[in-house]
């Protein structure tokens, strides 16, 4: 510890690295790291899984006992069908969340610090992706046991349960490229906010999610027929209630992939030119 | 002479604006340099390029004798990196902060724990250590902020404006820290708007203006350079203030500043010293003050770019 000394491990306990590239161990460890980052702090304030959830269960409750008897004649029959429309709506809502911390990551600094350490140049993203599929878990099941609880039946089995989790993860991850967009561009938090509920509430609502399509004027159908939203809820109802599946969970993982081709290009010039 | 920061002609420009229009640095070793400058003269800038975060238009930098472009990941195996806001996870706690960097490292567990608490020690966070850092006052942060850049022990670290902000008691308490890790052989360079700052704990100043170095040199040199000393004269009856503007005016040649009750001008030749001193006595007037000292880096600053520190920075408010 010296200041002549011109060995420049003299005051390095972390080994001098010599070659550029990183193997994908070292990449996966510094993703679990930066995604045990983004969950420990549940442990300190369990509230927050419920904070989390607060919104999905008003929501869940509100359309099942106000709107359900008008729109399908009993709660029960409408609980049977709105309740994959508020899974999707809720995965959809959900992905935000990576918007937002990533923006409050790059507006506290917290990014550039992460940025000049010597670790694998994706980890960032991918720990923030990570905590947040495992936070997109949570919901799924608290959904479900919620529905289930208030009526909900799974008509499908196991099987179709893990279906459904696995589709709605996969069109989440789709969807995390226009989030890891939003928060690298977007000025503040606030902002990231304004633009989520702008972009999802008429999204979702101008889906089959939460009714039939067939009360719905015309040119509006046609709309809700393109809507990936329409065939992601279809399949999750298929997945959950029975009834056909493939061509909506085709239609479904297409859209997710289409999303991510957009968008992860543009995400990554984002993250690469990033100043 | 081994350089622990080299840098060439460092260009970046964002649209119109000239962030740095060629830069040359050279840190040698275990030294501390203090990067001078209003806000927006380019200093964090020439810091993002340093620190691998941002790609140069022009011109090449070596750290620690790797290409901060090339051999980006090298670099960051080398440096810290402290910015000018806290940059440290508000929701984990002080010692979780220390510890995802130490795994980021990859430190064994038990190693980032057992350097997570050296750490908080010696910058007197121990007892905070549990609380989560958004209930910590904005000098704990600071100090948690620095820890984090040196959990890796690097031996180049980056501090950009790591005061700003901060009240004088916290300021005092920043610089004893980066004293100690000049003592410890670690290589600095510091950005600062405060002049004193510089003086107090660089080895070498540059001065940046409008993205160059305008000047550098050793604080002494800097202030020795611009051929300034500074005469201050003060009546001992105010009323004989315009009187001794006067004659310091004429004796010198040119117009003296005039603030709280003296009177003071730069002064490149000694001699006149005297020639004031008759000519007041001539006059009749008692000088209850008349001193001959260095100019202090903020006249230096105010003579190398026509404007103020504090000047410079509302200009480019209002530039931008």
């Amino acid at each position: 510890m010296t200041a002549t000394t011109t060995t420049p491990t003299a005051t390095a306990s972390v080994p001098l690295v010599t070659s550029p590239r990183l193997g994908p161990m070292a990449a996966l460890r510094h993703t679990a790291t930066l995604a045990w980052r983004s969950l420990v702090q549940i442990k300190h304030n369990p509230m927050e899984l419920l904070d989390l959830s607060v919104q999905p269960i008003m929501f869940l409750l509100l359309f099942t006992y106000v709107f359900g008897g008008a729109i399908a004649g009993s709660t029960g029959d409408y609980l049977q069908f709105s309740l994959p429309g508020l899974i999707v709506q809720n995965m959809l809502f959900a992905t935000l969340t990576t918007a937002i911390g990533l923006n409050s990551d790059v507006t506290k600094g917290v990014f550039d610090r992460l940025r000049s350490l010597p670790i694998a140049r994706s980890a960032p993203l991918a720990g923030r992706i990570v905590a947040d599929t495992l936070k997109q878990v949570w919901a799924f099941a608290l959904f479900l046991g919620l529905g289930m609880v208030l009526g909900f039946r799974v008509q499908t089995g196991v099987i179709g349960v893990v279906g459904a989790l696995a589709l709605l993860l996969a069109f989440a991850l789709g969807m995390s490229w226009l989030s890891v967009l939003i928060g690298l561009r977007a000025s503040s938090v606030e902002k990231v906010q304004i633009v989520a509920f702008s972009l999802m509430m008429p999204i979702t609502f101008t889906s089959n999610a939460f009714v039939p399509t067939k009360t719905m004027p015309e040119w509006l159908q046609r709309w809700v027929e393109i809507n990936p939203v329409t065939h992601l809820a279809d399949a999750v109802r298929g997945l959950l209630g029975g009834g056909p599946v493939s061509s909506s969970a085709t239609v479904s993982l297409l859209w997710a992939a289409g999303i991510a081709i957009v968008f992860a290009p543009l995400s990554i010039r984002a993250f690469r030119n990033h100043s | 002479m081994t350089y622990a920061i080299q840098a060439e002609g460092l260009a970046k420009r964002y649209g119109e604006t000239r962030a740095l229009d060629g830069i040359d640095l050279e840190v040698p070793r275990g030294r501390l340099l203090g990067v001078l400058g209003p806000n927006g003269a380019g200093k964090t800038t020439a810091v993002r390029i340093l620190a691998t975060l941002l790609r140069p238009d022009g011109g090449r930098a070596q750290v620690g004798g790797f290409d901060v472009v090339r051999q980006a990941h090298q670099v960051r195996s080398l440096i810290g990196l402290t910015g000018q806001y806290a940059a440290v996870d508000e929701t984990l706690t002080g010692v979780e902060n220390l510890v995802m960097i130490g795994r980021l490292l990859d430190l064994p567990r038990r190693d980032a724990k057992r350097r997570a608490a050296e750490l908080l020690e010696r910058f007197a966070l121990t007892e905070a250590a549990g609380r989560a850092a958004k209930t910590y006052s904005g000098g704990m942060r600071r100090r948690l902020d620095l820890a984090a850049s040196l959990v890796g022990r690097p031996q180049v670290l980056f501090l950009d404006e790591p005061t700003t902000g901060l009240d004088p008691r916290s300021r005092t308490d920043l610089w004893g820290v980066v004293r100690r890790l000049q003592d410890d052989g670690v290589t600095v360079l510091l950005t600062t708007q405060y002049l004193e700052e510089a003086d107090q704990l660089a080895d070498d100043i540059v001065v940046f203006d409008h993205g160059r170095v305008i000047a550098s040199g050793t604080p002494d040199e800097l202030k020795a350079t611009t051929g300034a000393q500074v005469l201050e004269v003060r009546p001992a009856e105010a009323a004989r203030l315009g009187l001794v503007e006067q004659v310091v005016a004429e004796v010198l040649g040119a117009v003296p500043e005039v603030t709280g009750g003296q009177v003071s001008a730069a002064v490149r030749d000694p001699a006149v010293v005297p020639a004031v001193v008759r000519r007041l006595d001539d006059l009749g007037v008692v000088a209850a003050e008349l001193s001959l000292r260095k100019a202090s880096l903020d006249e230096v600053f105010l003579a190398l770019t026509g404007h103020r520190a504090e000047d410079g920075a509302e200009a480019e408010e209002v530039a931008a």
